[in-house]
């Protein structure tokens, strides 16, 4: 079996590369813990008034890690001078919710925790109308734009290793010896995606579970799904790097790719609210890979969202890949027809 | 099967400019055939060519009888590119190995055969050193193993003693010419070294990407009335 010689050999390569291997792994953990402190998520403390409520309720936001203090009647004013993150208001089953929202990843932070202390002990999570004292509901904090950093993080850093890998294979003639032997395009291909891949599988299982444990990044829907939906990110990147280390002949000409490549993308994963954005640039970012990964995972990580509801974002992430890799192959018959 | 290799009317260009015009060239079965030329003459693109790695523009090669580019046919051509393609993370073993593996060699054809190659390259007691601590010559010698790896038919050696010493040149060369009394190999080398040239069977003279002379190196040296094949290539391919 051809194709399981390349995984092996690629494999044996990578384990004595330690260097590559530790920026594979390490640095998106770096750079992602680096922005968490640096966008100050440090939402501990939160403090939260309930009127109305029953004793389930308040037993639920005390397990949830919350300051409660039950009151008989409350306002905005006080909640201003006492600092008060948020109140709940409960009234025949309903819930209001008002967020002192002074900063944002603190607003963010006491929602997801009341959804997670509510999950359960209602049968049904009500819904919760919020207002906020300051801002809106918009406002950006750390929570809702760091599930897609894990994405970016692992598309960069796989793309990145995967294609300067294969860059080196075609600059140091070792493809040009490969392709003398009888293997096949598509078993390079392949050899080349698996080979990496297994790495390229192990990078996102890392990086997610070091923001989601480590770095306490809010996780409302599955772990297997985040999971998911980044393995995918990781062959995107790894078939598109593969693709366009062919259009690089050195190193140098790789890492130009980032400002090509890259850093356009970033601009539609929602870190710039894509609703502000003219038509044409909106569809530009439908274009691109990252897009549909950063709403697959602001989805799943920030809203919820299912299997069902990120379905097809899932699916074009998995076209991308296989178009790439159909490129791929043919475009390796410049070297060889066969 | 007389001939091994033929070459029709090959030509090629890069980017305008001629590499390989018009050019027919026979290589007889079981012999060490020298193409001899300076440097940008186009030896290692008609090598390519004959491996399948460049497709001609016009022309044909045909490589045992079949027409190139032929899978069946890679797995009898060994090949040794200029520049040594290994995997410098690898040991020589492993490097040995990986290229058996694409040959499809059962394990026990494999370890019999990464010994005989790198016996032949004096490489055996360095199989377990990575190829990044490898010296140049060190790197040439297993590129060669490598191209013995699958026991091809034909070797098609693109300047293979380029960096190895005297001693191990001999040696090399006793065991390309046991390989063609003995197992009838045919083998193609590329070579500016003159004396390597006096070794071959027969010899072709490239220039400017077309034959100039071919023959056996007695004959070119009678047919310019000169001592050496270095007053040969001098006459013919110095006076420009």
């Amino acid at each position: 079996m051809r194709i399981l010689s390349l995984v092996m050999r690629i494999i044996q390569q990578l384990r004595r590369d330690r260097r590559t291997l530790a920026l594979f792994f390490l640095a998106p953990l770096l750079i992602l813990t680096l922005m968490y402190f640096i966008f100050g998520t440090e939402a501990s403390d939160l403090k939260i008034v309930v009127t109305g409520s029953d004793q389930t309720t308040l037993a639920a936001l005390k397990q949830a890690d919350f300051q409660v203090k039950a009151a008989e009647e409350y306002s905005r004013k006080r909640m201003i001078d006492t600092a008060t993150d948020g109140w709940l208001h409960v009234e025949h089953g309903k819930m209001e919710l008002t967020l002192l929202n002074d900063e944002p990843a603190r607003a963010k932070a006491v929602q997801m925790q009341l959804m997670l202390g509510l999950q359960g002990h209602a049968s049904k999570l009500p819904s919760i109308a919020a207002q906020y004292v300051y801002g809106d509901e918009d406002t950006k904090g750390f929570d809702t734009f760091s599930p897609m950093l894990i994405s970016f993080f692992v598309f960069f850093f796989v793309f990145l290793i995967a294609g300067i890998a294969l860059l080196k294979e075609r600059t140091s003639g070792t493809l040009e010896r490969l392709l003398a032997t009888p293997i096949k395009r598509h078993e390079i291909v392949a050899g080349y995606v698996i080979g990496y891949g297994l790495f390229a599988l192990i990078q996102p299982i890392i990086v997610v579970l070091y923001a989601v444990n480590v770095l306490d990044i809010v996780l409302v829907g599955s772990l297997w799904l985040v999971l998911l939906t980044n393995i995918l990110v990781a062959l995107v990147a790894l078939s598109l790097g593969t693709l366009l280390s062919s259009f690089a002949t050195s190193e140098f000409q790789m890492v130009q790719f980032i400002p090509l490549v890259i850093v356009p993308q970033v601009f539609f994963t929602g870190i710039f609210p894509l609703d502000a954005m003219a038509d044409w640039l909106q569809k530009i970012g439908k274009i691109m890979p990252l897009y549909y990964a950063s709403d697959a995972m602001n989805g799943i990580m920030y809203k919820g969202f299912t299997f069902s509801d990120v379905f097809l974002d899932l699916i074009v992430l998995l076209a991308f890949s296989a178009v790439f890799i159909t490129i791929n192959i043919i475009s390796l018959k410049r070297y060889r027809s066969l | 099967m007389k001939h091994a290799i033929i070459m029709e009317g090959m030509v090629k260009n890069f980017q305008h400019k001629s590499v390989i015009q018009p050019l027919d060239l026979a290589i007889e079965k079981s012999g060490i055939f020298g193409l001899l030329g300076p440097s940008g003459c186009g030896k290692t693109t008609l090598i390519k060519m004959i491996v399948g790695l460049i497709k001609p523009d016009a022309g044909s090669v045909t490589v045992l009888d079949h027409k190139v580019p032929n899978e069946a046919l890679l797995m009898e051509i060994g090949y040794m590119a200029q520049t040594d393609a290994l995997y410098t993370e690898l040991t020589a073993a492993e490097n040995l190995a990986f290229f058996a593996k694409l040959y499809r060699l059962s394990k026990r054809e494999r370890s019999e055969r990464i010994r005989y190659a790198a016996e032949i390259v004096g490489l055996t007691s360095d199989l377990k050193t990575r190829i990044a601590f490898y010296s140049g010559g060190m790197k040439r010698r297993l590129s060669l193993a490598i191209a013995l790896i699958q026991n091809p038919e034909i070797l098609i050696l693109d300047e293979p003693t380029v960096g190895i010493d005297p001693v191990l040149k001999r040696a090399i060369w006793q065991e390309l010419e046991r390989l063609r009394d003995e197992e009838h190999k045919t083998i193609l080398i590329t070579t500016h070294v003159m004396d390597e040239a006096e070794r071959c069977d027969k010899l072709a003279m490239l220039r400017e990407g077309t034959v100039i002379a071919s023959g056996t190196p007695a004959a070119l040296k009678q047919q310019y009335a000169v001592e050496t094949l270095d007053d040969v290539f001098l006459k013919i391919g110095g006076s420009r």
